[in-house]
């Protein structure tokens, strides 16, 4: 039974085979790396550095903030308090002044689980 | 039974079962994120976005009917936690199982843990199959009986009833970990397990949930500097003082216990040495392992990183002592990957019984099946198509380019969302289980 195009190494040709097939597969890696240059420029110049994980860490990291909450009233002390009746009542941005009612509930699942059924 | 024999290729695998739902509209909370089988195997659990766990039974086989191979039912499901909302650090916390792992067992009862990002629960599941009847001061309804009614006293006994299964968390394990739990571990030493974030490792103490000890913390002083983050940790299987943990950044660590109370120091550091002229963009990010599995036999321990399998002897730091492309054609689509966040899936893998066989999973519904005694390799697909009874699973195969050979698959017509990312193996027998999106398979030896 023949595999499909992948390589399985034995421990003696391990180094060999190591080097050779990085060397044609660089070709196409450093092909994909010029690809997303194009599509964004921008791109850190540290690859799979901070930005990644920083955003790693900081999973789960929602918007309302109490010193937002605070400083967004500030701000809007002279003018009139958007209220939130717009159309997106649950998007939380920008100077729209978030409150906890605006916070989408997370609600346990009571639902038995699928697999069970 | 066999399992002691190769499991690779001179098995043939075939469907046992599937449980879940067949509709695509796949509910958030029914993503399975976790698949164990316990220690004796007769129990297999699984734990899902939505914070339940499901726990299935090995029916004991029918003797008079050897091809009927024994099947796999519910045995308990329960909720192991809950959404929270940390409001101090304005933190969402999801109630997904990242994890679970269970205890040896000890006495009638069956002991796991759970965790999600922040929390580890002990359960305690027991079978109840006696109840008590004839009280004197109850009636059976649970109803109080007038005192003064009662002439006649009785002594309550024990009858059968159907069984009940009962599940109940006997201890949370709260508080320990700033960041998001990846890996859990029970210690052979059958007291203590060690549970892991992105930056530090605690070990806890099952009976106490109150405080836990930091053996290992990775968090700079200056966050600015962050360069790896851990992504998984386990106890070695034998030795109580030892455990590994992996990073982002492609190393293992093993650390001993014994050297010091606080292991920042490892005692090995397991790294195989890039070529720099190969070095891109994504290197780093597919050298991340994503995890770490000890063989049952103590001496090798295996990595998952994204397109391969990586084997270690623990006794060779320097490079693994054998490598296996899981899919070597997705490198000329690291591009796409990258857009579409495939390239940060965290795929786990596992050994058979006899460390002969590693199994990992992959996309499209695909699943890798690799031989290391036979250095022979095998791709299998979990579909409802492949579902009549004791069905023979046909290997499947990816094109790279080229000529498409007839049953082959293209690159560009793999599902990049159907992924397996949890697998689990028997610990005796050629019995598999594996998780698509939202359904288990189980997969079984055939027997002729």
């Amino acid at each position: 039974m023949s595999s499909d195009n992948q390589d399985t190494e034995t421990h003696s040709e391990q180094m060999d085979e190591t080097q050779e097939s990085q060397d044609t597969n660089s070709n196409p890696v450093r092909t994909e790396e010029a690809k997303l240059k194009a599509k964004y420029p921008s791109l850190g110049q540290k690859p799979g550095g901070s930005d990644f994980l920083m955003k790693r860490l900081q999973k789960g990291q929602k918007y309302f903030d109490s010193g937002d909450y605070n400083m967004a009233k500030a701000k809007m002390k002279n003018k009139q308090l958007p209220a939130a009746t717009g159309p997106d009542k649950n998007i939380v941005t920008g100077d729209h002044i978030p409150t906890p009612q605006d916070l989408p509930q997370r609600k346990s699942s009571l639902v038995t689980s699928k697999l069970a059924g | 039974m066999a399992g002691a024999g190769g499991g690779g290729n001179d098995v043939q695998w075939c469907f046992s079962q599937v449980k879940g739902a067949i509709d695509d509209d796949v509910a958030e909370a029914d993503i399975i994120s976790t698949v164990e089988f316990n220690h004796s195997g007769e129990l297999l659990a699984t734990g899902d976005k939505g914070g339940r766990v499901v726990i299935f039974q090995q029916e004991t086989e029918n003797k008079s009917q050897p091809q009927c191979r024994s099947e796999y039912n519910v045995y308990s499901t329960f909720q192991s936690h809950e959404p929270e909302f940390d409001y101090l650090k304005s933190l969402e916390i999801e109630e997904k199982i990242n994890k679970i792992r269970w205890l040896p067992q000890k006495n009638a009862a069956q002991f796991l843990l759970s965790t999600n990002d922040k929390t580890i629960k002990l359960w305690k599941i027991s079978e109840r199959d006696k109840r008590p009847e004839g009280y004197n001061l109850k009636e059976e309804d649970g109803r109080y009986r007038d005192a003064a009614t009662i002439t006649t006293l009785r002594v309550p006994v024990f009858r059968p009833m159907d069984l009940m299964v009962e599940a109940s968390p006997r201890r949370v394990f709260a508080n320990g970990h700033t960041y998001h739990i990846n890996s859990i571990s029970v210690n052979s030493d059958n007291e203590t397990y060690l549970s892991a974030d992105d930056l530090r490792i605690n070990m806890w103490h099952l009976e106490i949930t109150d405080r836990s000890f930091n053996i290992v913390d990775i968090k700079p002083a200056n966050m600015e500097e962050l360069t790896e983050v851990i992504t998984a940790a386990e106890f070695h299987p034998h030795q109580c003082n030892t455990f590994v943990y992996s990073s982002s950044k492609g190393t293992i660590r093993l650390c001993d216990m014994r050297a010091s109370a606080l292991c920042d120091k490892h005692s090995k550091l397991f790294e195989e040495p890039e070529d720099p002229s190969n070095r891109s963009f994504f290197s780093e990010i597919i050298s991340s392992i994503s995890d770490v599995k000890f063989s049952h036999n103590g001496r090798y321990m295996m990595t998952r990183d994204y397109l391969s399998v990586k084997i270690w002897d623990l006794n060779m730091e320097n490079r693994p002592v054998e490598t296996y492309q899981v899919h070597e054609y997705l490198r000329s689509k690291l591009c796409s990957l990258y857009e579409n966040d495939c390239i940060f899936d965290k795929f786990e893998c596992c050994w058979n019984g006899n460390d002969s066989v590693v199994m990992t999973g992959s996309y499209n519904n695909f699943f890798r099946m690799l031989d290391r005694s036979q250095q022979r390799d095998v791709t299998l697909e979990a579909s409802r198509e492949s579902c009549k009874p004791r069905q023979v699973l046909k290997p499947r195969r990816v094109c790279a380019g080229g000529k498409r050979k007839k049953d082959e698959i293209s690159v560009d017509s793999l599902d990049f969302n159907k992924k397996i990312l949890h697998t689990a193996w028997h610990p005796q027998e050629n019995i598999i289980a594996v998780a698509t999106t939202n359904n288990l398979y189980i997969f079984q030896e055939k027997v002729n």
